[in-house]
């Protein structure tokens, strides 16, 4: 009896490392302290009506960016780590296996709980308040999809500890992911937690293409809107399209894993090639989900800093609709060397080259934006700035991988490495860096410290270089990617340093950044007036941090850069009269979405282990609580107008 | 702040070209020693001069733009200044341009891959006009098959220089990929699907080959040596195999689909099993006594000569 609890318990958690004991320990700790902190400030009340059961989007999305943050935390700890391991030739850090898990966890963790859900955050707090809405569209199906996601990501990293982490690399190939070369259940966990958060994704974007299209202030025509708002709003149909494809991969893929069925087997006429094909085809429009809203978010912040309209706003708007359509019909250059025909290969090299010319077209416009401006280099404006560059290096690179030739040299070597990163981190990291200065005074009410925020970002920007330029040179060296080690002599060693150099920059640049979010959260400067940046868009035009009901009017809108307007017709005393307030009609919060996406999890591990008798009441808890939702009738309060009142004139915004 | 910024790209390219004519033997796709090698490498050189354009113009107006209107009271400022239809036009025309000029040697490469490159040098008695080599890569080594000869190597493989050499490449397991940097770009080898790769190298030498595409705990050490040799040094190799290493027999083959690391051997010949490629399902059937449906994998067969047009019919 004795030994067999042993034995479970010894397959159960994961055992024999120090690092795991480590982080065992760690999480333990935090968790006790996360409990006890609760209590003793008998927070628990708090915690649950104010944040675990809001439908507000600002609240969502300040989770949404912590919980990305958290991730963001994990996943450069990861990469940390192979970069110690990779230093020198032949080192012992860590082990061929460990190291694999390593480098699916880091890429896994990066891309569906970093860029998606930090992206997300984002546009949940910004994108509402661009359009003058008081809420997105479906509320319930907002806060359930961040508890997807949550739950999809607490799963994910739990494979740490418990069972064992997946090794398959972050697009999973078959036939090595499947069940006969990958025993054990890692690859579950990768299949099940990203299959629940990608369900929330898919919610996600529904829910923000209905918002975008139904919700705007009265006068925003669809070429009136932010370009942050457009950039969205072109997302969420690429999110709507893509993440169908990948939600049958990982299900068939669970499926012959957990049942026995032969999809992308090697036996029984299963197609691994398959996998390659679906995973692709979400997995191409994909690296454009957390590229395009990136592009909005350097748009607005561009347009602000120099004090100019967006220069070509038509052509801007219609090189990514561009860009969305030419997404989809470029998958196949993720396998050029799979043994396609020549046609084959000469159509995908040639719709990815066209990408190009849509990307090379905004970028001109950023730059013509700055031209003629009044330049003011504050830290959002540096990470916009600093990602011209840097993702002009990337997006030339990405051009050299289209001409299928070369790539057939490049392909699976430290050149796409660089290749990726240098378009994932100048553009996708930059990118929320920056929103993430720019709207933290609309989310918090206080600004970020200048100087800290520049520091960190001449660190990591620096440092960013130093990591990945030499990259690009072990690639053409002949390193490959998902190498736990190299062997001396090959030339590979001085460059393997310098990269761990500046990875180690990048780590203290990351670091002096949440030291400045810490410092600033006591000591950074209030915004009083809503509009600390001398803002053009409407977010601005609201109090810091927005009320609940986010505007006390709805603003009426007339031209692009509506409050820019707004302010142009105060200057010149135009502004018009006071209105009455009316009482707003608000969403009630909810604990279903928790609740819902709890029992979710309690499923997904279940189908982890494959214990069917934890996955079955978990899958009835779910649809319990969608039952229960469908009998909710009373899903919306009214705040008064005596509270409005007081809301207002606590902002000083009672004219 | 924005002086230091100015200066890093530039210094960062200075780098990029004293590494590029620097130390470019140890650079092995920039040092091609074979045609495969050389097509790439060539096209390679042209992506970089046209891509070095595109940021050189990149970084020209960013310097400029930020230089000028950076300043605190710089003059100039037009807050009317929103669009351009003229510059927005050329900067579209010249994108596409630049795409044309790059697309069109692609696509003459790509068909041009699928043809075998010119022998430049006496065939091997033993090789004839080109030499076939059947590749089959096992969790984690290289199988190298000599149909013509009758022999088999593993994780190393020995070619006559100058003579056009068909890899046919297979996979018995994992998906793995066949590199040889120097010598032409990289396929994968699969499980369903019977790939080939035409490779040549110019003289005798030696070449570092590795799989690039990850298949689990021995991936990094799944690396072959490939040996090019004259022709005449070419025959008396295959006749020592043939001569002096001992036969594979079907018990050592067994040894060798077990997923582990081994080092370079050679046989002076395989049973007839070896010849079938199963991979490892098929395999274990057969093991299990149950029949194999080699057919089914027919209609994916590139094998046959007609599909010359493409790497794969279908
Ligand atoms: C401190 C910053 C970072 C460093 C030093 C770093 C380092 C690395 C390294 C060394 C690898 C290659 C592992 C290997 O092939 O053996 C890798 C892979 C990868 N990285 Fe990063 N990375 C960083 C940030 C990011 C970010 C921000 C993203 C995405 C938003 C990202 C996405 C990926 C992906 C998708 C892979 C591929 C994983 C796979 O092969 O399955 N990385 N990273
Ligand atoms: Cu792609």
């Amino acid at each position: 009896m004795i030994e067999s609890i042993k034995s479970f318990m010894g397959w159960f958690f994961v055992t024999g490392d120090p690092m795991i004991y480590g982080a065992d320990a760690s999480i333990a700790l935090a968790s006790i302290g996360i409990v006890a902190v609760l209590t003793y400030f008998k927070k628990w009340k708090w915690l649950w009506e104010e944040w675990l059961t809001t439908v507000d989007h600002k609240k969502i999305g300040i989770m949404y960016i912590i919980a990305a943050l958290l991730m963001l935390f994990r996943g450069g700890v990861d990469a940390l780590m192979m970069r110690a391991q990779l230093t020198l030739p032949n080192l012992h850090f860590l082990d061929a296996e460990h190291y694999n898990q390593v480098f699916t966890t880091h890429g896994t963790i990066m891309i569906i709980f970093v860029a998606m859900p930090f992206i997300f955050g984002l546009m949940n707090i910004a994108v509402p308040l661009q359009i003058g809405a008081r809420d997105v569209a479906f509320p319930f199906l907002n806060a359930l999809s961040f508890w997807l996601f949550f739950f999809g990501a607490m799963l994910f990293n739990l494979s740490f500890v418990i069972g064992g982490s997946p090794d398959a690399g972050w697009s999973s190939y078959a036939p090595y992911a499947g069940a006969e070369m990958n025993p054990g259940v890692g690859q579950n966990y990768y299949l099940i937690g990203v299959q629940i958060s990608g369900i929330g994704s898919l919610a996600t974007g529904i829910n923000f293409l209905v918002t975008i299209l139904k919700m705007r202030a009265p006068g925003m025509t669809l070429f009136k809107m932010p370009l942050f708002t457009w950039s969205i709003l072109i997302t969420s149909v690429i999110v709507v399209f893509a993440f169908p494809a990948f939600t049958v991969a990982l299900a068939l893929m669970s499926i012959d894993r957990l049942f026995g069925a032969h999809f992308f087997t090697i036996a029984a006429g299963g197609s691994p090639m398959l996998w390659a094909n679906l995973f692709w085809f979400w997995g191409h429009p994909e690296v454009y989900i957390v590229l395009l809203p990136v592009f909005g978010i350097f748009s607005e912040v561009i347009a602000t800093f120099a004090h100019k309209t967006l220069f070509g706003y038509a052509v801007m708007v219609w090189s990514m609709v561009a860009i969305s359509v030419l997404s989809f019909i470029t998958w196949l250059h993720h396998f050029f060397t799979m043994g396609n025909t020549a046609p084959v290969n000469a159509f995908f090299s040639i719709s990815t080259m066209l990408i190009a010319i849509p990307t090379g077209v905004k970028i001109f416009n950023w730059l013509f934006t700055l031209n003629k401006g009044r330049i003011q280099f504050t830290t959002p404006m540096l990470w916009a700035l600093a990602f011209i560059p840097n993702f002009t290096i990337g997006g030339i690179t990405g051009v050299m991988l289209a001409m299928a030739p070369a790539d057939y040299q490049y392909h699976n070597s430290y050149f796409l490495v660089a290749h990726f990163h240098s378009t994932l981190i100048a553009g996708t990291v930059f990118g929320i860096f920056c929103g993430l200065h720019y709207w933290w005074p609309k989310m918090f009410g206080y600004l970020l410290d200048e100087t800290k925020g520049k520091w960190a970002f001449w660190i990591f920007m620096i440092s960013f270089n130093i990591c990945f330029m030499p990259m690009y040179f072990l690639g053409l060296m002949g390193m490959t990617r998902r190498m736990y080690t190299y062997p001396a002599g090959l030339g590979w060693t001085p460059i393997n340093v310098v990269m761990t150099i500046g990875a180690v920059g990048m780590g203290v640049g990351f670091i002096i950044m949440a030291y400045n979010i810490v410092w600033s959260a006591i000591h950074g400067k209030k915004d009083k007036t809503g509009d600390p940046w001398d803002g053009r868009t409407l977010e601005w035009a609201t109090s810091s941090p927005a009320a609940e009901y986010n505007f006390a009017h709805i603003p009426e809108v007339s031209t692009r850069d509506a409050f820019e307007a707004m302010k142009e017709a105060e200057r010149k005393g135009e502004a018009d009269s006071k209105k009455p307030y009316a009482p707003i009609h608000m969403p009630s919060n909810t604990g279903i979405p928790v609740i819902m996406s709890a029992f979710m999890f309690v499923a997904g591990f279940g189908c982890v282990f494959e214990w069917y008798w934890m996955a079955i009441p978990g899958a009835i808890g779910v649809i319990a609580c969608m039952i229960a939702r469908s009998f909710v009738y009373d899903d919306h309060h009214f705040i008064p107008v005596e509270d409005i009142e007081r809301t207002e004139a606590a902002t000083g915004r009672l004219s | 702040m924005k002086n230091l910024k100015a200066l890093i790209k530039p210094a960062l390219l200075l780098m990029a070209l004293a590494m590029l004519t620097g130390c470019s033997e140890k650079i092995a796709v920039l040092n091609p020693q074979g045609p495969v090698a050389r097509s790439q490498y060539h096209l390679i050189i042209w992506s970089l001069i046209m891509m070095s354009l595109v940021l050189a113009v990149v970084l020209i107006i960013f310097v400029y733009v930020l230089a000028r209107y950076g300043r605190k009271n710089s003059d100039g400022f037009d807050p009317n200044d929103t669009g351009n239809r003229r510059l927005e036009i050329i900067w579209m025309v010249i994108p596409v341009i630049i795409c044309v000029l790059l697309a069109v040697p692609t696509v003459k490469t790509l068909f041009s891959l699928n043809q075998p490159p010119k022998a430049t040098a006496a065939q091997a008695q033993t090789a004839g006009e080109s030499l076939t080599i059947d590749v089959t890569s096992v969790q984690w080594k290289w199988l190298f098959r000599y149909p013509g000869q009758k022999i088999e190597t593993v994780n190393y493989v020995v070619i006559p220089a100058g003579t056009p050499v068909k890899f046919r490449l297979h996979a018995y397991d994992a998906m793995n990929a066949f590199w040889v940097p120097e010598l032409g770009g990289q396929q994968y080898t699969m499980t369903d699907m019977p790939m080939q790769l035409w490779l040549q190298a110019d003289k005798p030498g030696n070449y570092d080959g590795r799989s690039s595409n990850y298949s689990g705990k021995g991936f990094a050490h799944m690396t072959f040596k490939v040996m090019s040799r004259s022709s005449t040094d070419f025959d008396r190799w295959v006749n020592d195999v043939k001569d002096n290493k001992p036969a594979l027999t079907h018990e050592k083959y067994m040894e060798l689909l077990k997923p582990n690391t081994v080092k370079a051997q050679a046989f002076s010949s395989y049973p007839a099993i070896v010849a079938k490629d199963l991979n490892k399902a098929q395999m274990e059937a057969l093991m299990n006594g149950e029949s194999v449906d080699t057919d089914s994998m027919h209609g994916m067969d590139m094998d046959h000569e007609s599909g010359e047009g493409g790497s794969q019919d279908d």
